[in-house]
């Protein structure tokens, strides 16, 4: 597949479906919807009515191996250690690997979990535990297979650099429920940033303050939060009531509602000065909730970015992005193989990721928020084997891989799609990120072909010119 | 297993099931139907020799033959069926085919869709096609317009029933010139200055002085940088730095030399291919160098080598003609008139240049004009030098005649046993070196066993060796050659012992000598083999292309009893295959001298010239090529000429000499395919260079390159040139361009609120000789810019976007001008002109990049204050205070930064380290030059930062909140320093702290003013 596979009779529905579109008319006079907190469907009413609210997405980047987690494939222990059949590779290209691979077992056990026996390896304890809640997705494809493009088409739906991410058209679509902080939080843990780096989460051409806005592991989540030294809240305050004074002289003199705006802007960044904190403040949280995350509140770690998306989900925050690196397994070395390093992935993030689904429904929260887990892309059922390397690892594998969902209307316990007998392709139920996009938004009230906006001389929208709705994900 | 594979592989084969117009039913109207309904002949009035013209229909488009997916009600369907001879289409000659027949049939079921190749038939109409022609200002009755200019925008607004604002107060006027044409707030001087003068010509004389300010070409290149996608890494996820900065260089001293925007347009697009091209005209082409470079590996090289060309494609149309081409690399544009075969004739043009692929060649030596004029001086005692070094004297061949070299007896060693840790084999060649060949891996250990003749050894010596299987022949299996031996061991072993290496004895070496080491940094010498540590090791690069020698002394002499073997264990634990390829083992009785080995190929040689039956001269021993070879060592390494070298290597060192990345055209030009879809995996029929049909034609006599292509952008006849950068530079001054949409001046793109001033401007532009300065010049001394900007109720209500310029435009001002603006008023900026980029304070942990472990060196000098255009600018993770104004990522040409306002912005200009430090420093800049009064140092501060001077209940709003702050501090001391130490370079001893913190916390207010931030 080449990059970007525009079919002519898709651009024409496009057009057709977008010229119709209420969202369209003010946005190609250029107005700039400064005070949207409602959104544009907010204000003009969703497509449907909506079964989730909001989004959390686990983005497992550099991707995970679905064949030592998810997708057991008895197959590849019988053959393990013979050369894959030539048919399969033939044409395709790797990231690393060179001469004709050696199917790779996995080493790890795999058991039925739960009512819907959903079949999950020993290295995932906790999801395991709460299969009955997850719809799992094992028919997942994508077009690409580098990190960087590969992560900015499943974050924007399209591996072109440049279009707004899946929380940018949300928090255009519809707006934030906290007016204390940002409708779009992106939080990094592990060893690197994702590749695609903030074009995962930018705005695009969407006006800017839609794009999301990354907190940080450490320290202020927001950058530029804390006071410089020797100011403290209350002469904030005092800088900000004679800055409003100024300003506000200002304005009645000049008539530019611009500074009105700006005015706003700086109150809520005084009150987020104090939710940011507070939101980031895990005293109150109990020890049983600290330690069915496996948090340690002053470390900087995937569980400590899990029990925030609650927090943050709680207060109203439309999307939050969570990543976390270190699942690229290609076997150069143990700080990348199947052996050492994918376990210690999954013991950073399994339990976490396991206790946010049953966090969220204890509160009560996890019927409106949609909760999904993932990488970029798969990774092959053979050895990688660069250079001769004595480590086990996987390439990169754009044809077959995993993901779950849970929460928002997704139908628990269900095990969707198949993969052929090596795990190579899907053979049942094919499902790309177009198609998952279109149905998250779905979920949240949204006709993806009619949330768009004018650029460049067309419309744009989050699928592209793709994208169905998969009810049969839906419960 | 086979079943699971058909399915798999089945899939991509039902595409094929789809009829396309340009594959399957092009052909069958042409042997067919054209020759009665095409270009000559339209019976019926039809005409299908596009499928635009066929999905029209007859009677030129007023009835149509073909219905999509309604193959029973399409009339040309049913006439080349009918089964009457008389009614069925083609009248002469036999039937369509069944296949044909099926091929139309499914083709109108599916849709009918058109040719996604060709262009449409019409000629477009679109104003911006149409070359401007200089329109004649309009004759008003009134006083208010300074110029034509003035009379176009006059008749708009007297169309909407508004009349022009008054002219802003000359305060509010130097600012506005100052942001608009430096980048920076008017000094107090300055401003001071020109409201004492009253003089007519004192604006135009502030116009005069600030285009010939050296911060015009700053403030300029800032935004063309924006355009030209600057930056200073290659993008990507290995996202590595590169050397552009020569070019940004270029683009700022162009424009403060007014170079006209026609060679500005030439040299950035086709430098290179002027006849003997400058230096600087070759630096220049970097503009379209300024493209991402993916290192990524498995990436396809030609993906992204055409991922560049497109770019150029995409950013030369928005650039230069304001138009989106992007959309026709897929497809015929569905709104303006570009085909997908033009888009590839554009492409055709840019897709012959030498660079492509993972690396950012080609790269020039750039030298700044002072390192040229040195090179040149230089030049002369380098050539005097180098004769120096070559010339072989009689006192020379006399001194090599007697040359005694310490050159010891070696035995060389042939294993009894050899070993590797990996599956690479080793072989031994006839001269007793052994090759390593097979799978080359990233780290190996040999382990040798020899059985040496009995006796005393003293010495062991590791050869490496040139060999032509190796890498660049070597020695190292490395792609360059190199290999590192991380260590060396030895130890004597009885052959048969039980179990094996029973009773082995490890040897110790006390010294080790090479010939030659890698002196980088760190350097790897080779006492570095026998320091008992993996991480360090004896590599050569530097000097690879010779062979080298590594000996080792014993800490004690060994003996070799019978029935042991020495056996010798090599480590090379470097990683990415520097192992070693070649070498050769040997031992010697001899006590070892002091100095240095000599290279072995020397050492063979002055061997060679030792021997018995040695006739009397050197020369006639060896061959010419010996001759040489030990000519130049010797030149190389006699004592005599030490000083030469080094300062050769002085003259040599090029270290401070900038490169840049720069554009060089094939010798053969590429050949060039429509790709389907856009996806250059699916090539169609080949296309030659050339230019949309719309907008004109490149001239019949040049070659189709680049050159012509800007040539014909810049002929002064072309439709957009002119008026997409006149419309630029207005839009810098006005805030908003005549055209809305500055990428798109297509039919999707907004309508130009005043056609005849944009072509007005245009023609003048062209007329004047392009001079940009000239052009600035009529736009600022006219009555329209001067207006002043405050809005009136009554006027948002009638024109809220002020399409209609009837008040003066007020926006805030761009993420660097902000930061420059803060450092300018504090008295901190460094004025000093381009340069490498610089690393001003940003916060920590920005450069957590993936795969790339570059460090952010944050500046301590006057580095720290240099004006935001030199901040380096790496594309994945760029200066955080600039993305949140608005800052693009460079990744793609931008035309037009959004002005969004946020409270992340707030935070920023509150609290980011740069501007506190920028608010302490006015604070004292205050205190230093207004004194004790508070209000004075109030007014001082407002003055600094806004231009204007302050009211009385500003200042008063001002100074209480001084008092309230200076009260605390004083109880607060500590407070107070702590505020005061985030300012770097601050001598504040003359300075009360109390009084200095609280006036920094009213600078914070000030430099957080909506007045400070925005141009008004």
């Amino acid at each position: 597949m080449g990059p970007t596979h525009t079919t002519r009779r898709g651009f024409l529905e496009l057009c057709a479906g977008g010229l119709g579109a209420a969202a369209l008319a003010p946005l190609r006079a250029g107005a700039c919807l400064l005070d949207d907190s409602n959104g544009v469907l907010g204000e003009r009413g969703l497509h449907h009515a909506a079964r989730a609210k909001r989004v959390i997405m686990l983005h497992m980047a550099g991707s995970p191996s679905q064949l030592d987690l998810f997708d057991e494939k008895p197959k590849l222990t019988a053959l393990h250690g013979k050369e894959i059949p030539p048919e399969f590779i033939e044409n395709e290209r790797f990231a690393f690997i060179k001469g004709t691979p050696r199917i790779l077992a996995s080493p790890y056990t795999f058991a039925r979990h739960g009512e819907s026996g959903a079949n999950i390896s020993e290295l995932l304890p906790h999801t395991a535990a709460i299969a009955d809640k997850l719809t799992i997705v094992r028919s997942m494809v994508t077009q690409e297979f580098n990190h960087a493009p590969a992560q900015i088409f499943l974050s924007t739906g399209s591996s072109v650099i440049g279009r707004p991410s899946l929380g940018a058209w949300l928090s255009y679509g519809l707006g934030t429920e906290c007016p204390d902080l940002p409708a779009f939080v992106v939080m990094l843990s592990g060893q690197y940033s994702p590749s695609g780096g903030a074009s995962c989460w930018g705005g695009g051409f969407l006006p800017t303050m839609h794009q999301g806005v990354r907190f940080r592991g450490q320290g202020d989540p927001v950058l530029f939060l804390s006071n410089p030294a020797g100011i403290d809240r209350d002469c904030r305050r005092r800088t900000l009531d004679t800055l409003a004074k100024l300003n506000q002289k200002r304005l009645e003199e000049v008539g530019d509602p611009e500074i009105k705006t700006r005015m706003a802007q700086y109150e809520l960044s005084y009150r987020m000065q104090a939710s940011v904190p507070k939101l980031a403040d895990l005293t109150g949280e109990s020890q049983e909730t600290l330690d069915l995350y496996g948090v340690n509140p002053g470390e900087a770690s995937f569980a400590r970015n899990a029990l925030l998306a609650r927090r943050l989900s709680e207060r109203g925050v439309r999307m939050v992005h969570l990543y976390h690196w270190g699942w690229d397994s290609h076997g150069t070395n143990a700080d990348d193989d199947i052996i050492t390093s994918l376990p210690l992935r999954c013991q950073e993030t399994d339990r976490a990721a396991a206790a946010l689904v049953t966090d969220l429904e204890r509160r009560g929260l996890l019927d409106e928020t949609i909760v999904v887990w993932g990488g970029e892309f798969g990774r092959t059922p053979m050895n990688e084997k660069r250079d001769n390397s004595t480590f086990l690892g996987r390439d990169h594998h754009p044809h077959a891989f995993t993901i779950w969902i849970a929460g928002g209307g997704f139908q628990p316990g269900l095990n969707h799609g198949a993969t052929d007998e090596l795990g190579y392709f899907v053979v049942e139920d094919p499902l790309n990120f177009h198609d998952l996009h279109a149905t998250l938004l779905h979920q949240l009230g949204i006709d993806h072909e009619r949330l768009t906006f004018f650029h460049q001389g067309r419309d744009f929208r989050l699928t592209d010119v793709e994208g169905q709705v998969m009810r049969s994900l839906l419960s | 297993m086979l079943s699971l594979l058909l399915l798999a592989l089945a899939a991509p084969e039902a595409r094929d099931d789809s009829v396309s117009y340009d594959r399957d039913i092009a052909p069958i109207f042409e042997a067919h139907c054209v020759e009665c309904h095409g270009e000559e002949k339209q019976k019926a009035g039809l005409r299908l020799d596009s499928s635009r013209a066929a999905l029209a229909g007859s009677d030129q488009g007023e009835f149509a033959v073909i219905v999509a997916a309604q193959v029973g009600d399409s009339l040309l369907y049913e006439l080349v069926t009918a089964t009457d001879e008389d009614e069925r289409m083609p009248p002469k000659g036999a039937a369509l085919g069944e296949q044909q027949l099926d091929l139309l049939r499914r083709w109108i079921d599916s849709g009918a869709e058109g040719s996604s190749v060709d262009a449409p038939m019409q000629v477009s109409e679109h104003w911006a096609y149409l070359a401007p022609t200089r329109p004649v200002a309009p004759d008003l009755e009134s006083d208010w317009p300074r110029s034509d200019l003035d009379r176009f925008v006059l008749a708009g607004m007297q169309t909407q029933g508004l009349t022009p604002s008054p002219e802003a107060d000359r305060a509010t006027l130097l600012r506005r010139l100052s942001l608009d044409l430096t980048g920076l707030p008017p000094g107090l001087e300055e401003l001071d200055c020109f409201l004492a003068d009253d003089s007519p010509a004192a604006y135009e004389h502030a116009v005069e002085r600030l285009l010939a300010s050296p911060a015009y070409g700053e403030r300029m290149a800032r935004s063309w940088l924006d355009l030209a996608r600057y930056a200073d890494t290659n993008g990507f996820e290995q996202d590595g730095t590169r050397s552009m900065w020569r070019w940004r260089d270029w683009v700022i001293g162009a424009f403060n030399a007014d170079m006209p925007f026609d060679q500005f347009t030439i040299e950035q697009l086709a430098g290179d291919m002027l006849d003997d091209a400058t230096l600087e005209q070759r630096i220049a082409t970097g503009f379209h160098r300024n493209t991402m470079v993916n290192a990524e590996g498995g990436v396809d090289p030609e993906e992204y080598r055409i991922a560049a060309v497109i770019d150029r494609v995409n950013t030369t149309g928005t650039v230069w003609m304001g138009t989106t081409l992007s959309c026709a690399r897929c497809h015929s544009h569905k709104f303006d008139p570009i085909s997908q075969r033009e888009y590839f004739r554009l492409f055709a043009i840019f897709n012959s240049s030498a660079d492509g692929g993972p690396s950012t060649q080609p790269i020039i030596e750039a030298p700044l004009p002072e390192q040229v004029r040195q090179a040149a001086q230089n030049a002369a005692e380098i050539a005097l030098l180098e004769a120096e070094l070559g010339r072989w004297t009689p006192e020379f061949e006399a001194e090599l005649e007697a040359l005694h070299l310490p050159a010891p007896e070696w035995l060389v060693l042939t294993p009894e046993t050899l070993c590797t840790a990996s599956d690479a084999t080793l072989e031994v060649r006839p001269d007793g070196a052994l090759l390593a060949g097979g799978p080359r891996p990233l780290v190996d250990s040999y382990t040798l066993r020899f059985a040496p003749a009995p006796g005393e050894w003293q010495q062991l010596r590791i050869e490496v060796l040139e060999d032509p299987a190796l890498p660049l022949a070597g020695p190292g299996r490395a792609d360059n050659g190199n290999f590192v031996l991380s260590e060396v061991r030895a130890r004597l072993l009885e052959v048969e012992s039980e179990p094996a290496g029973e009773g082995a004895r490890e040897l110790e070496f006390s010294h080790a000598r090479a010939d030659f080491f890698q002196s980088t940094n760190p350097p790897w010498p080779p006492e570095h083999a026998i320091d008992s540590d993996l991480a360090t090791g004896w590599a050569i690069m530097g000097e690879l292309e010779v062979p080298h020698q590594l000996v080792l002394q014993f800490a004690e002499p060994i003996e070799v009893l019978p029935g042991e073997q020495l056996e010798i264990e090599i480590v090379q634990e470097y990683g990415t295959n520097h192992v070693l390829g070649c070498l050769r083992i040997a031992v010697s009785g001899e006590t070892p001298e002091s100095g240095l080995p000599l290279r072995p190929d020397i050492e063979a040689l002055v061997l060679a010239a030792k021997t018995p039956a040695k006739p009397t001269s050197a020369a006639d021993i060896f061959s010419v090529e010996q001759e040489a070879r030990l000519q130049r060592w010797f030149l190389q390494t006699h004592d005599s000429l030490d000083a030469v070298r080094e300062r050769l290597a002085d003259l040599r060192d090029k270290t401070e000499v900038p490169t840049a990345l720069v554009m060089e055209e094939l010798a053969k030009p590429r050949v060039t395919r429509i790709f389907d879809r856009g996806s250059f995996l699916s090539p169609l029929d080949e296309v030659q260079p050339g230019v949309p049909k719309v907008m004109g034609d490149l001239a019949q006599t040049s070659p189709h390159n680049r050159l012509a292509l800007a040539r014909w952008l810049v002929d002064g006849q072309h439709p957009l040139t002119a008026r997409v950068q006149v419309n630029r530079v207005w839009a810098q001054l006005f805030g908003k361009g005549l055209v809305r949409t500055e990428g798109d001046f297509g039919t999707q793109g907004s309508a130009p609120s005043h056609p005849l001033l944009l072509d007005w401007l245009a023609s003048e532009y062209v007329a004047g000789g392009w001079s940009t300065k000239t052009l600035i010049k009529t736009m600022v001394l006219s009555a329209v810019y001067r207006q002043s900007s405050t809005i009136s109720g009554e006027a948002l209500r009638i024109d809220p976007e002020n399409l209609m310029l009837a008040r003066g435009a007020r926006f805030r001002v761009e993420a660097e001008m902000l930061r420059d603006a803060a450092l300018e008023s504090a008295g901190l900026l460094d004025h000093t002109l381009g340069g490498r980029s610089v690393f001003p304070p940003q916060p920590e942990g920005i450069w957590q990049v993936t795969y790339n472990s570059d460090r952010w060196n944050t500046a301590t000098d006057e580095n720290r204050f240099r004006r935001g255009l030199y901040t380096f600018w790496r594309r994945t993770a760029p200066y955080p205070a600039f993305m949140t104004f608005d800052a693009p990522s460079r990744e793609l040409a931008c035309t037009r930064r959004a002005s969004s306002n946020t409270p992340l912005q707030a935070l920023v200009l509150l609290n980011d380290p740069a501007f506190v430090e920028a608010a302490v420093h006015l604070a004292a800049r205050m205190l230093r030059e207004a004194g004790e009064n508070a209000g004075a140092c109030a007014a001082r501060g407002f003055r600094l930062c806004t231009g204007r001077r302050a009211e009385a209940d500003e200042i008063a709003a001002l100074v209480q909140l001084y008092g309230v702050e200076a009260a605390r501090f004083a109880k607060d001391p500590e407070a107070a320093q702590a505020l005061i130490a985030s300012a770097t370079a601050l001598d504040a001893s003359a300075l009360d702290p109390t009084a200095l913190a609280a006036w920094a916390v009213v600078a914070n207010v000030l430099l957080n003013l909506d007045e400070t931030l925005t141009r008004g």
